[in-house]
């Protein structure tokens, strides 16, 4: 029988968190493999063609190509094997590991892996996951699809369209598609509040004047072939339409951009357990998932807004794969409140230095002036003061936990407290 | 007056008062805001980005932006400069496709890197 090839660490997507990963691994000397689907690496951020990348990281405003080829030129001159145009069907846990099959142009091959990083990436929703009434005519696309045939197929999806949701991915595709020509009659957004940053509402809505309508959504599409109008309506609180306040829009295109959800069919596979608030795998400090050995970094664990952040997710899940010896953990729940749409990690390893432990959360709700205060058995081991909390701005932490005794049955809470000013 | 501060992720909303010809600003961070406010009244300016066409086998069109900022309301001619142009291969990213694009001082350059 051919002998499988083993590899220390295998990494599944070569997005920022990918790449990230597979370098951190690689300098800790292991041996590595990095699988991508597409044809070149970079993920997403080769169609992200606008610029605003690498200011934490570079202190630049970079592209998102010109940030993810800094990464790819260091990856070209490491040891790591690349394998591009494959794709990795199906996992299944082994006694060495994980064994991966694999499908390329060459056929399908069977590796094996000491430790897995799931850096996949995050994918859109669509328009069957929100409720809108009609035909299902062509002109409808998701705003990551549009930005893939605008920036990287070199091709304009509409002439004129609606955008309906105010994701970033959506703001940036306005003014992408006026740049290049197009109408864009307004952005539609069924919450009373924005859901992109608020840069870009500015720099991408308002220097174009591209109106932004709050607490009004699509409720219909026209046409038979091709989409030729679409009905708005104004949304109460609960997003039910008001009755009378529909208006018809024509139109050639609406472009949804309503929301990203990390993708984790992989994971699923393995029975990784998710966070219903993140929708992806829970983790703890050193990014491995509740399966031992299996990894997690990037918009795979959580939708980030910032690629920075995806690549020290990757670095630290690389690190940490690259390091995993199979020894037992010693795991305690972080309890984040309601007030939180989430934080992660959402698990303590107190076998792993927790001097440092870095957390992400967002709010669940606009605040102003608030305190987040992390607690440890009802001690405060940590608090911030924040000017204010918007939900899609997330936040980065780094804690000490060692400053307070804590062991397993250890609770840990986080709440977020408004202060008066 | 407030003016969102755009030039990091913070977006800073600054308020901003006319006291004489001094302007008082309270609510940036930092002083990048305060150059930013002063850009905004004066002559505003942007960064674009955008795609132009290329000879490459494999990308019909190559990412490209400008090197520094030019005039926010330039930002059009500027577009139908570039996409008149093509980018030869192999280019570098970081190298030079068009200089001094109209005139604006700054250059175009090539945001990744393309070999065939
Ligand atoms: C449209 C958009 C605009 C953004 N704008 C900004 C911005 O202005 N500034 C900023 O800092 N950040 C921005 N971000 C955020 C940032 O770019 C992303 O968070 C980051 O690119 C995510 O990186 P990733 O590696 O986790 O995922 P991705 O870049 O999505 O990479 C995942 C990779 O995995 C591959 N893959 C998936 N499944 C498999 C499989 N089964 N087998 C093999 N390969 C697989 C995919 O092909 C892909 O290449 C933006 C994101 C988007 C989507
Ligand atoms: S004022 Fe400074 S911190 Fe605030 S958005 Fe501007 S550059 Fe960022």
């Amino acid at each position: 029988m051919n002998k499988e090839k083993l590899y220390d660490v295998v990494v599944i997507g070569g997005g920022p968190a990918g790449l990230a990963a597979a370098l951190s691994a690689d300098e800790k000397g292991a041996s590595v493999l990095l699988i991508e689907r597409e044809a070149r690496l970079g993920g997403i951020l080769k169609q992200c063609i606008h610029d605003g990348f690498g200011l934490v990281r570079f202190g630049k405003k970079m592209a998102g190509p010109e940030y993810a080829q800094t990464f790819i030129d260091k990856i070209e001159k490491s040891k790591v094997h690349i394998s591009l145009l494959t794709f990795a069907t199906s996992i299944e846990k082994c006694d060495d590991g994980v064994r991966l099959t694999l499908v390329n142009c060459d056929g399908v091959e069977t590796i094996i892996a000491k430790s897995l990083v799931l850096s996949t990436g995050c994918r859109e929703r669509t328009a069957r996951q929100i409720a809108i009434h009609g035909t299902r005519p062509a002109g409808v696309y998701t705003a990551g699809s549009a930005q893939y045939y605008t920036n990287v197929l070199g091709y304009m999806p509409t002439k004129k369209c609606v955008i309906l949701g105010s994701g970033d991915i959506g703001l940036i595709m306005a003014r992408r598609l006026t740049l290049e020509g197009a109408t864009v009659i307004g952005v539609y957004e069924a919450k009373p509040t924005p859901s992109g940053l608020t840069r870009n509402i500015h720099q991408c809505l308002h220097d174009f004047n591209i109106p932004l309508y709050t607490s009004q959504t699509v409720t219909r599409v026209f046409g038979k072939e091709r989409l030729e109008a679409v009905e708005v309506t104004m949304v109460d609180e609960n997003m039910c339409p008001i009755k009378g306040t529909s208006k018809i829009i024509e139109c050639d295109s609406l472009i949804l951009s309503v929301g990203l959800i990390p993708e984790n069919e992989l994971a699923e596979s393995l029975n990784v357990a998710c966070d219903n608030r993140t929708k992806g795998p829970v983790c703890d400090q050193n990014y491995m998932t509740m399966q031992d050995g299996i990894f997690v970094c990037g918009n795979a664990l959580h939708v980030n807004d910032l690629v920075d952040y995806v690549s020290e997710s990757g670095e630290g899940a690389g690190k940490s794969a690259a390091q995993y010896q199979n020894e037992k953990r010693r795991l305690v729940e972080i309890n984040p409140d309601n007030s939180f749409l989430y934080v992660v990690p959402q698990r303590l390893n107190l076998e792993k230095p927790i001097d440092s432990v870095v957390m992400f959360f967002r709010s669940n709700i606009e605040r102003g002036k608030t305190k987040l205060s992390v607690t440890v058995d009802d001690k405060e081991v940590y608090t911030k003061i924040y000017r204010a909390l918007r939900p899609p701005e997330m936040e980065r932490i780094s804690i000490d936990f060692t400053k307070l005794p804590i062991d397993e049955k250890s609770v840990i809470k986080l709440s977020l407290k408004e202060v008066s000013k | 007056m407030n003016i969102v501060c755009i030039v990091c992720p913070n977006g800073c909303c600054i308020e901003v008062n006319r006291n004489g010809d001094q302007l008082e600003m309270s609510g940036n961070l930092c002083e990048r805001g305060r150059k930013f406010v002063e850009a905004e009244l004066t002559n505003p300016t942007r960064s674009l980005t955008t795609t132009m066409r290329s000879n490459s086998e494999i990308m019909p069109v190559i990412p490209v932006r400008t090197d520094g900022e030019i005039p926010k309301d330039m930002m059009f001619d500027v577009m139908a400069v570039i996409n008149q142009g093509c980018v030869k291969v192999p280019v570098k990213c970081g190298d030079i496709v068009v200089k001094d694009i109209l005139g604006t001082g700054c250059n175009m350059i090539a945001t990744c890197s393309v070999n065939i």
